[in-house]
């Protein structure tokens, strides 16, 4: 559910970047803090284990500045990608407005992707929310593993696995490098904020 | 999928419940989210400025986490959550399904003294909130 105060113009907006355990969520959130750092007003939020790995959610608030005078707020979230944190995923799942599904393209994760993606049906459904109304947007992460000789799937297959139906945009990236993860951004903030303004108006 | 709109006349009116019933009594800041982690409205003393969307978001986590394990004890819900700190202390308290009502304090109030006012401010608030 995003938030509208008309008082102070404010427009907040939760996105969240789902799927598997060490897809690189994480990892999307730390380039985006890197790399648009005057868009950033704090600092962002880790939870996580010893270990590294995010135990409840990263938060990052990142602002859009201004639509029809409205101060844009956009909230990205993570969740913990570990299968056995499955109700702290719901949690984070609450009152969402878009999300990305970040799949990891590597052959060895292909079922955990498809197994991500349909606790993610799941868990939207426990919402009365369906992932086919949902803005999404899918980023098939890892692609410059290919460089290194590790098996990666083709996009035609991820696409099949996982888009068939949702026929959500799609991008390959790469979220170490960077390469595509503003424009996965840009484009689930773009759906998003279309999705609101058309139910609003 | 619903929206939350507040007019300026609704938070102005919250505005002056948390002003009168909190501030006023010395707590540092109130802060009024929703479950998701959005800030509904925010007042502080203007001595303490804390960074209050990532408060929002690590308070509706903890408060949901904390519902969840309500749960699993069998009970319905724990509708108040208080940690008490050496300087600061936070209270939470739930004012419906939808919102939050957070209040962090200093040693010099009784804590007592403030629940006794959070639950005049949610009664205020949730009149004013179910007229819209």
């Amino acid at each position: 559910m995003s938030f509208i105060n008309l008082k102070e113009k404010v427009v907040q907006v939760k996105i969240v970047y789902y799927g598997p355990g060490r897809c690189g969520k994480t990892t999307n959130l730390e380039y985006i803090n890197r790399s648009f750092r005057n868009q950033i007003v704090s600092e962002m939020v880790s939870l996580k284990t010893h270990g590294d790995r995010t135990l409840f959610f990263d938060f990052l608030p990142f602002n859009m500045g201004k639509i029809k005078g409205y101060d844009i707020k956009i909230q990205l979230y993570t969740v913990p990608g570990q299968v056995k944190y499955n109700a702290t995923r719901k949690l984070v799942l609450r009152g969402v407005d878009g999300i990305v599904f970040v799949a990891d393209a590597m052959v060895k994760q292909r079922e955990k992707n498809i197994r991500s993606l349909n606790q993610l049906h799941e868990n939207l459904l426990s919402y009365k929310e369906s992932i086919f109304k949902v803005p999404l947007v899918m980023q098939y992460n890892k692609v410059d593993l290919k460089e290194h000789g590790i098996p990666i799937l083709p996009t035609e297959i991820l696409q099949k696995d996982l888009n068939s139906r949702l026929q959500a945009p799609y991008f390959e990236a790469s979220a170490v490098t960077g390469y595509n993860v503003p424009a996965t951004l840009k484009k689930v903030i773009a759906s998003t904020i279309i999705s609101i303004q058309k139910k609003l108006f | 999928m619903n929206y939350g709109i507040v007019s300026q006349e609704q938070i102005e009116q919250i505005d002056a419940i948390l002003t009168d019933k909190l501030i006023k009594l010395g707590v540092d800041c109130v802060i009024v989210i929703d479950m998701a982690g959005n800030i509904i409205t925010a007042k502080d003393n203007s001595e303490n400025k804390y960074d209050v969307y990532s408060f929002a978001a690590l308070a509706a986590g903890n408060f949901a986490t904390v519902d969840a394990m309500a749960k699993l004890v069998g009970e319905e819900e724990f509708s108040l959550l208080f940690h008490k700190g050496q300087e600061s202390s936070i209270h939470f308290s739930k004012i419906d399904e939808e919102l939050l009502l957070i209040s962090m304090f200093g040693q010099e109030i009784s804590l007592g003294f403030l629940r006794l006012n959070v639950v005049d401010v949610i009664e205020q608030i949730k009149r004013l909130w179910n007229k819209s």
